[in-house]
């Protein structure tokens, strides 16, 4: 026997019980590993955005499409060193559940603008040379397999093209991908003159704007000259930083961040009390055991040490499990949800924050009851007779 | 052929204070058992047999006075002091056996040598060798639940003893088992006496048991009457 054995044969006493305790871990571990990646990565692009980048918008809502116009005012707003834009596209290919994040361009400024955004040099020139080009992220062409040349119909729910069709075609001139982990692979651009030709509507509006201005301390003096300037306007703006800017998109879907943590946070004390108080029971129940344990010369530390192992082997054995099935299942999402949402991924933060919680909740839910079993009283625990 | 004193109990006073009340089990009590002694304590319940097993045992402290055991004080010692020298000096014996239930005969007995720094095939040697003294070789991977009454004592007993230590403190041992069972283990505890060189103290309300005793003591309010074997 080892000490090893002698706590797994504490925990195994009552098997049903452990069980549900491990079960119960296991489900609060599960929330905790698919919450978390969730939130992480709709945070990652609010995290990660360049924060010397400014976004205009329509006043009125984020996809309120702005005239052509302003992007011609804005370049020669003063302090603006570049300016870009982008249209919504809407696009899916082939079935509505593969969507796409797919925008429309200004390829040449685009592509200033997000330097992360990295393509090899004969790829790039042959895409700003073909007004059907589309450059496709490493993530989709990994999903569809896609190929340089290959024609890509892409249809939009959004923007029907002259002949009354929404299946727009393409042609793959470049993979893009992304060495910074910044800009979100699961995307594709084309170029907006393409588009706006193209369609039957809403000829020469735009989506928004993204600046660079010539240092990021003008920002703030930049985002408010333009705003000011189409102030009063039938197209008024707003103008934000990009971190600022991904938050409200997000803001779009509620508060996530605040009802994953409240999800997870009472699950968490759930948890807690029931693991507390299985352990709690569990070591009452041995009141008498631990009395002889110390007539054998088990000292007090010992007995602390041994109980609250006993706690973190419960916690590990439903926790990181959970964190196995959480894995599984994200990578099951990913390819569930496609091009839907940003990178999903079980980080290496995530996993030390869950282990984290793990010796936390071991700690606490053994500390009290290991306590307890210091305090017994041998002389009375065993004047109490067992049986 | 007298030995050295191994336990000394000198002035010692027990009382409990119960609402507002004090009540002494024992006053200013003096004792001594020498090493190699197989003493039986008897006495009216509630006289205190267990409370004095608890003071030489080191699980319970005087009031006042002092107990040494190979002449060093142990009432004076700190809890951790105490694990450390119960570990190495005394065997715990109780009426209702008191075994771990999910732990098999040879992983109770074993349990005391994880104090040890013996090695995993070491302890195992040790472990057969008691359980082979107390005839239980054949009942190793038993749970106590599936073992008698006298059998499960057995197991305790060569718990107590398979660290070696040099007292062995017996509370009803036989109390809870029939006559031929009790003098089974009985005979045991004598064995431990005489081949095994150990000091024996058992507490019991049985006579017949007292008899395999070199020595007896009545407790009896708060005193010792003593008479010796023949
Ligand atoms: N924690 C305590 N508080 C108050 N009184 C106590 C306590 N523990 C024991 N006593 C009292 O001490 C006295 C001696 O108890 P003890 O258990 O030593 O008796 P005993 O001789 O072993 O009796 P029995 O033969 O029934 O086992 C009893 O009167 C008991 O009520
Ligand atoms: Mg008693």
């Amino acid at each position: 026997m080892t000490y090893f054995r002698l706590l797994r044969k504490n925990l195994t006493r009552k098997k049903l019980r452990l069980f549900l305790t491990i079960f119960s871990i296991f489900t609060a571990f599960l929330i905790f590993g698919v919450l978390k990646t969730f939130d992480h990565a709709l945070n990652a692009g609010v995290e990660l955005a360049g924060a010397d980048r400014l976004i205009t918008t329509s006043k009125v809502s984020l996809i309120q499409p702005l005239p052509f116009a302003h992007y011609t005012k804005i370049k020669a707003t003063e302090g603006v060193k570049n300016v870009t834009h982008a249209s919504w596209f809407g696009g899916y290919y082939q079935e509505p559940k593969n969507f796409l994040a797919s925008f429309a361009v200004d390829a040449e400024s685009y592509l200033d603008i997000y330097p992360e955004i990295f393509i090899p040099e004969d790829q790039r020139t042959n895409f700003l040379a073909n007004q059907r080009g589309v450059l496709v992220g490493e993530a989709l062409v990994q999903q569809y397999n896609w190929k340089i040349g290959d024609t890509l119909p892409l249809i939009s729910s959004i923007w029907t093209n002259q002949d009354g069709s929404r299946t727009w075609e393409f042609q793959v001139e470049g993979i893009f991908y992304d060495k910074e982990e910044q800009f979100d692979t699961r995307s594709l651009m084309f170029h907006y003159d393409y588009f706006n030709e193209g369609r039957a509507g809403a000829r020469d509006s735009i989506g928004w704007l993204i600046i660079k201005t010539e240092s990021p301390e003008l920002n703030e003096a930049v985002s408010k000259a333009i705003d000011d300037q189409f102030a009063n306007s039938p197209n008024e703006t707003k103008t934000d930083t990009e971190a600022a800017f991904g938050k409200a998109f997000l803001e779009q879907f509620g508060n996530i961040g605040l009802i994953i943590t409240s999800v997870v946070g009472a699950a968490f004390f759930t948890i807690l009390l029931v693991a507390g108080n299985t352990m709690v029971l569990a070591v009452r129940e041995r009141t008498n055991e631990i009395a002889v344990m110390k007539t054998l010369g088990f000292s007090n530390g010992r007995i602390f040490t041994l109980i609250v192992l006993e706690a973190l082997l419960l916690v590990l054995l439903g926790g990181l499990p959970a964190l196995g099935v959480s894995w599984f299942m994200v990578e099951a999402l990913k390819s569930a949800v496609g091009g839907g949402l940003p990178p999903m991924a079980l980080t290496p933060e995530i996993l030390l924050q869950a282990i984290a919680y793990m010796l936390l909740l071991g700690f606490v839910t053994g500390g009290l009851p290991a306590f307890n079993a210091v305090r017994i009283n041998v002389a009375a625990a065993l004047g109490r007779k067992a049986i | 052929m007298t030995k050295e004193p191994l336990i000394k109990l000198e002035g010692v006073s027990k009382h409990y204070v119960k609402n507002k009340m004090s009540i002494d089990i024992f006053d200013e009590l003096d004792l001594v058992i020498r090493e190699n002694e197989f003493v039986a304590v008897m006495g009216p319940s509630g006289s205190g047999k267990t409370t004095l097993l608890n003071l030489i045992g080191g699980i319970d402290r005087p009031t006042s006075g002092a107990i040494t055991f190979g002449g060093e004080r142990i009432d004076t010692f700190s809890e951790s002091q105490l694990s450390k020298w119960r570990a190495a000096n005394i065997g715990f014996i109780f009426q209702f056996y008191n075994l771990m239930p999910m732990l098999t005969a040879a992983q109770n007995v074993e349990l005391p040598l994880l104090l040890t720094k013996l090695s995993k095939s070491k302890r195992a040697e040790h472990v057969k060798t008691a359980l082979s003294i107390v005839e239980l070789e054949d009942r190793a991977k038993f749970y106590p639940r599936e073992m008698s009454g006298g059998q499960q004592q057995r197991v305790a007993i060569a718990r107590a003893f398979i660290s070696d230590p040099k007292v062995l403190l017996c509370d009803e041992p036989t109390g809870d088992l029939d006559r031929k069972t009790a003098e089974e283990i009985l005979k045991i505890l004598q064995l431990m006496v005489r081949d095994f060189g150990k000091t024996v103290i058992i507490v019991t309300h049985d006579p017949e048991a007292a008899k395999f005793a070199s020595r007896k003591l009545y407790l009896d309010k708060g005193k010792f009457f003593e008479r010796r074997a023949a």
